[in-house]
C-alpha cells in the first residue's frame, strides 16, 4: 500500500528503462516524489481537490520552479530547451484555452485530426471559439496536444465534461495514441473505475506523498 | 512680450479664489483640493524659476547634467506609481526609468546636436525644455503600456500558460500581449500629432508666440517637438515593453506572476 517507487527501480511490470522519472521533485506543498513511468505505460494519480495534482503535473511540464529533477529518457529537462521539453511532455490541463477566432486556427494546417474518433464532426474546425461547449473544448484540446506527437502525456482530469459514451471515445484515442507511439502517460482522474480501466499503476496522493494502490489488474 | 507683474497674478488668482468659494459650499474637499493645487502651481513654479535662472548663469555641463538627473528619477518614480500592478522591488522602478533614459535622453541629445547644433550643445535654455517635453511624454507613453502589459498578462494567464504547454517561446506566447500594450501606449501621441494645430494649439508653439516668435517659426519648433516626442515616446515604450515582458518569464520561460505586486 505504501510502497513508493523510487526513480532508480525498474518498473517492475514491464522491467523496460524508464522514459519519465522524477527523481526528488518537490514543490512547497508536494513532495519530495520519485517515481518512474516506461514508455507505453500508464499511471493514474487520484487525490482529493487541492492535494497538489495539478501542481505536480506542472512541476513535471516545467511550467513551475521546483527542487529536483525530471528526466526524459535519462536526459535532465533543464538540458533541453523548455519550449522543446514542453513539446515533448505534453500537459493537458483541466481548462483548455482557445485564443484565436477560429478552431481551426489552433490546428497546423494539413494535420490529419481524428475529429470523428472523439465524436465530433469536421465543420466544428470552422467554427468560432466562443460557440464550442466545455465537451468540445476539452476533446479539442486533447488533440490539439497529440498533434505535438508528446513523448510523454501529462493528462489533468481529461474526462471530466464529458459524457460515459464520449469518455469511452477518448479513453481509446489515448490508448491508441499510447500503444502507436509507445507513450507514457499519467493520468489524474477523481473516477477509481476509470483509474482501474486505464492505468497500469494507480497512485493515491496525501500529504503530497504519492502512495500506491493495490487495486490496479 | 507684456512682462506680468504679481498684481497681473492677484487678479487671476481672485478667479481661482472665487471659484473656491463657490465650490466650498458644495463639496467642501473640493475647495480645499483646488486651493492646495493651485498653491502648488504657484510655489513649483516659482521654484523651478528661480533654478532655471541660476542654471542659465551658470550653463556648465555639470549643472545642466544634474538637473537632468533629478528630472529622470522623478519622472521614473512617476511611471513607476501610475502602474497599478508593477514589478515588485526595484525592477518596478528601474525598468520606467531605463526606458527613459534610452529614449528621452539619446533624443534629445540627438536634438540638441544634430539638429539644433547650439554652442555649446548642452546650452540649459534648450536643453532643459527639450527634456522636460520629452520626458513628460514618453512617461505617459511608458507608464500606459507597462501598466496594460502587466493587467493583460495577469488576466491572460492561462492562455499565457497553455501556449507555453503547446511548445510556444515565451516571446510568442505574450507576443499578442506585447503588441496591444505598445499600441496603446503610442496612441495618445499618435492621436495629439493628428490632432495639433486643427483641435488643439500645442502649448509650447502658443507659448512662443505669446513671446512674440513669428507664427511660422513657432510653428516648425512644434513640428519639431511633435517629432521628437513622437520618437521618444515610441522608443520609450519599446524598450520598456521589451523589457517588461521579458521579465514575466523567467530562465526557463515560466510565467512568473509573483514577480508582480498585487493590486493596492
Amino acid at each position: 500500500m505504501t510502497t513508493i517507487q523510487t526513480a532508480h527501480t525498474p518498473d517492475p511490470v514491464t522491467a523496460q528503462p524508464s522514459l519519465l522519472e522524477l527523481d526528488r521533485l518537490q514543490r512547497p506543498a508536494i513532495g519530495p516524489v520519485s517515481l518512474a513511468v516506461a514508455a507505453g505505460e500508464c499511471v493514474c494519480i487520484s487525490g482529493p481537490s487541492g492535494a497538489g495534482k495539478s501542481q505536480l503535473l506542472r512541476a513535471i511540464a516545467d511550467l513551475d520552479p521546483h527542487a529536483g529533477e525530471v528526466r526524459l529518457s535519462g536526459m535532465p529537462a533543464e538540458s533541453i530547451a523548455p519550449p522543446e521539453w514542453r513539446r515533448r511532455v505534453g500537459l493537458l490541463p483541466p481548462e483548455s484555452s482557445w485564443w484565436l477566432p477560429r478552431v481551426a486556427d489552433h490546428f497546423h494546417s494539413g494535420a490529419a485530426l481524428p475529429l470523428e474518433e472523439v465524436g465530433l464532426a469536421d465543420a466544428i474546425l470552422n467554427q468560432p471559439v466562443g460557440r464550442l461547449s466545455s465537451g468540445e473544448k476539452q476533446r479539442l484540446a486533447l488533440l490539439r496536444l497529440l498533434a505535438n506527437r508528446p513523448g510523454v502525456l501529462l493528462l489533468d482530469e481529461p474526462t471530466a465534461n464529458l459524457d460515459p459514451k464520449n469518455t469511452a471515445r477518448v479513453e481509446a484515442v489515448i490508448a491508441a495514441y499510447r500503444e502507436a507511439r509507445d507513450a507514457a502517460v499519467i493520468w489524474v482522474s477523481h473516477d477509481r473505475d476509470q483509474a482501474a480501466r486505464v492505468c497500469d499503476r494507480h497512485y493515491a496522493i496525501a500529504d503530497g506523498d504519492l502512495q500506491l494502490q493495490e487495486s490496479a489488474p | 512680450m507684456i512682462v506680468l507683474s504679481v498684481a497681473d497674478l492677484a487678479i487671476a488668482a481672485t478667479l481661482v479664489l472665487l471659484l473656491t468659494l463657490l465650490s466650498l459650499r458644495m463639496h467642501p474637499d473640493l475647495g480645499r483640493q483646488l486651493v492646495f493645487s493651485a498653491l502648488r502651481t504657484a510655489i513649483q513654479l516659482s521654484l523651478i524659476g528661480m533654478v532655471l535662472k541660476v542654471l542659465f548663469a551658470n550653463a556648465s555641463l555639470l549643472w545642466v547634467s544634474l538637473m537632468a538627473g533629478v528630472m529622470l528619477l522623478i519622472a521614473g518614480r512617476e511611471v513607476m506609481v501610475r502602474q497599478e500592478r508593477r514589478f515588485r522591488g526595484w525592477w518596478g522602478y528601474a525598468v520606467g526609468t531605463f526606458s527613459m533614459f534610452v529614449s528621452s535622453f539619446v533624443v534629445t541629445i540627438f536634438a540638441l546636436t544634430v539638429i539644433l547644433g547650439d554652442d555649446p550643445w548642452y546650452t540649459p535654455q534648450y536643453a532643459i525644455p527639450l527634456l522636460g517635453m520629452l520626458l513628460g511624454n514618453t512617461m505617459n507613453g511608458i507608464s500606459i503600456a507597462m501598466d496594460r502589459l502587466t493587467e493583460t498578462a495577469w488576466e491572460q494567464a492561462k492562455t499565457i500558460e497553455a501556449r507555453l504547454m503547446l511548445g510556444e517561446r515565451a516571446d510568442e506566447a505574450i507576443a499578442d500581449i506585447r503588441r496591444q500594450a505598445i499600441r496603446s501606449g503610442m496612441i495618445p501621441i499618435i492621436n495629439a500629432m493628428a490632432a495639433a494645430g486643427v483641435i488643439s494649439l500645442p502649448g509650447m508653439m502658443t507659448g512662443q508666440i505669446l513671446a512674440g516668435a513669428a507664427p511660422l517659426d513657432a510653428v516648425k519648433y512644434q513640428i519639431l517637438i511633435m517629432f521628437l516626442i513622437a520618437s521618444g515616446t515610441g522608443f520609450g515604450t519599446l524598450a520598456a515593453v521589451a523589457v517588461g515582458s521579458r521579465h514575466l518569464f523567467d530562465a526557463r520561460q515560466r510565467l512568473c506572476l509573483d514577480r508582480l505586486r498585487q493590486r493596492p
